[in-house]
């Protein structure tokens, strides 16, 4: 297997991007997930259409929104700008493309999974003296837990391949930004680098597959844990 | 204990719209299923707030539209019992059991959890996985973790009804020997007259929505006896039994009543259909039924069209169902001397 320097960073980065996504994007996915099984909301129906969107817009359509929002004439990007933050062009950049297209894939998870959860375990807490919060914490996180591993099992894999936003927002700058599939796109874009594009993507399937692999051994330890 | 409820509630196409006062440490809600019984529960705890009204537990107000009161369900100190368990299943037994016990303020906590545990008989099953208890061991642990919250009320919602007959005849004794010995009073929600029997002293009975009428559980099965399956139900505890033949002799009051079943030693209880008591006004020769009770009318009362004749013999008491044909041709009075006669066959172990 042939690997120069630049496909090792570009695995790193991968690796780094897509654990950063979702690691930034469970506490939202898990409080939207909240908010969209257990309370009564007004205007619920705009906050499903709007957390799904991602999953059903092109990929380059959410990138394209995020460098009009994120770039230098950008309505949050100025904002950025003038306290010395750019994005744009940075593996942050990329890290955001994968969280806002993966977040669909995790909040769907966690919410099968809190809704799976009987409602009279929620009234049982409350009714033992357990505030909301409380019952959040004790309750609903454990018992959601499997459809969070899942969720970001899902959403892990999802960054990792993410091409079409993280293109056009993060660009494709060999050991700055370029990950996995941006480096695969650039080997095939060259008749001579067939070996190369291909041990990536052979790296790509070990990562996928490793993914898969603990996310089962997860989900087989929670049900253990469950069933004991 | 007083629970004064004027609440009301509308969900959907079912409304609510109850008005009641009423005191005991034993009380019961009766009605059948979609009656609302299970509203007053989640109203009572918190878990549903009413449109408008007024909740008060003894004299603290739980709810007042009109003051702007509407505790959280976790400063009620109410406690569930509900009808399927509901015990977390991510936790141990003995998580299970000090959730609300941690959560009770060190001022509250009255009952020692090792003192419950053992009148619960819960040791050996601490350190289990909830999913491995049999019906009546969740319902147990369910019911200890409920009392360890050291409640001021406990809400028991229909707690014996996805238990087979069996054990929801062993678990009555827990539920109220908890009460009693930890002082707590109790709500008892229920669909079954003999549960109501065995669990109230006074009842609310329920119906679309609203308080039907206000009554004890013996005035209610006698209501109801031409419309239950099995008429009215007479309860007998029944001890230390002989054998006589293959059958079981036990005392009852200064008589023996001979039985087909029973347990070689302790306490049962028995359930006797007032339809299986047949009356003759004259001694009968010769007769199948082992008992033949000689008895006096103390009162009679009627239920759509049926008679309910109240037995008084060897210092106990049992209600026979007549028609009312047979009432007037048997000249039944109260004072009158009859004969009962029970098959030994007629009763049925609950427990």
């Amino acid at each position: 297997m042939l690997l120069t320097q630049e496909d090792i960073t570009a695995i790193w980065l991968s690796l780094q991007v897509a654990l950063t996504a979702t690691a930034i994007s469970l506490p939202f996915g898990f409080a939207a997930a909240w908010l969209l099984v257990f309370k009564t909301l007004r205007g619920k129906v705009i906050l499903e259409v709007l957390v799904n969107l991602p999953l059903t817009l092109p990929p380059v359509v959410i990138g394209y929104f995020l460098l009009l929002l994120l770039g230098k004439n950008g309505w949050l990007g100025k904002m950025l700008a003038e306290t010395g933050i750019q994005l744009i062009f940075t593996w942050k950049a990329a890290v955001i493309a994968s969280a806002v297209v993966g977040f669909p894939l995790l909040v769907r998870s966690i919410r099968l999974g809190m809704e799976s959860i009987d409602r009279q375990l929620i009234a049982a807490s409350r009714s033992l003296g357990a505030s909301w919060y409380d019952t959040l914490l004790t309750i609903i996180l454990p018992l959601s837990l499997r459809g969070i591993v899942s969720g970001s099992s899902l959403m892990f894999a999802r960054s990792l391949g993410e091409f079409g936003a993280t293109i056009i927002v993060a660009g494709n700058m060999p050991g700055r930004t370029q990950t996995i599939p941006l480096a695969i796109y650039d080997y095939t874009s060259s008749p001579s680098s067939t070996t190369m594009a291909l041990s990536l993507c052979l790296v790509s399937v070990v990562i996928s597959v490793a993914v898969l692999l603990l996310h089962e051994m997860l989900d087989k330890q929670l049900d253990r844990s469950t069933a004991s | 204990m007083r629970i004064r409820i004027k609440a009301k509630k509308k969900m959907g196409s079912f409304s609510m719209a109850l008005n009641a006062d009423i005191s005991g440490d034993r009380i019961g809600i009766f009605g059948n299923s979609g009656s609302g019984k299970s509203t007053i529960v989640n109203l009572i705890s918190g878990l549903l707030q009413p449109d408008s009204g007024e909740i008060f537990l003894d004299d603290k107000a739980l709810f007042s539209s009109q003051q702007g009161i509407n505790l959280p369900p976790e400063q009620r100190r109410i406690a569930i019992v509900f009808q399927q368990a509901m015990l977390f299943p991510h936790l141990s037994v003995k998580s299970n059991l000090l959730y609300g016990y941690k959560r009770c303020r060190a001022e509250h906590r009255h009952i020692k959890p090792e003192a419950l545990i053992d009148l619960l008989k819960l040791k050996p099953l601490l350190e289990r996985g909830v999913n491995r208890l049999s019906g009546g061991e969740k319902q147990r642990v369910a019911l200890g973790r409920a009392v360890l919250a050291n409640p001021r009320l406990l809400l028991m919602d229909e707690p014996l009804s996805a238990l087979d007959n069996t054990l929801r005849f062993q678990i009555i004794p827990y539920l109220r020997s908890v009460s009693e010995e930890f002082n707590i009073p109790y709500l008892f929600i229920s669909h079954s007259i003999t549960e109501m029997q065995l669990m109230a002293d006074q009842i609310l009975v329920i119906n679309n929505g609203e308080v039907l009428e206000e009554t004890t559980p013996e005035q209610l099965a006698r209501n109801r006896m031409a419309h239950s399956q099995n008429g009215y139900l007479n309860l007998l505890r029944l001890a230390d039994p002989v054998d006589q033949n293959g059958l079981f002799s036990y005392r009852w009051g200064e008589n023996l009543l001979l039985l087909s079943t029973g347990n070689i030693s302790g306490e049962s209880l028995f359930e006797l259909s007032s339809r299986e008591i047949i009356l003759f006004k004259k001694h009968p020769e010769a007769i199948s039924a082992r008992n033949l009770l000689e008895c006096t009318v103390a009162e009679m009362f009627s239920s759509d069209g049926r008679v309910g004749v109240v037995l008084s013999a060897y210092g106990k008491k049992l209600v026979a169902e007549i028609v009312r044909a047979a009432a007037d041709e048997l000249s039944i009075t109260p004072g009158s001397t009859l004969f009962a006669a029970i098959k030994a066959s007629s009763f049925r172990k609950l427990r």
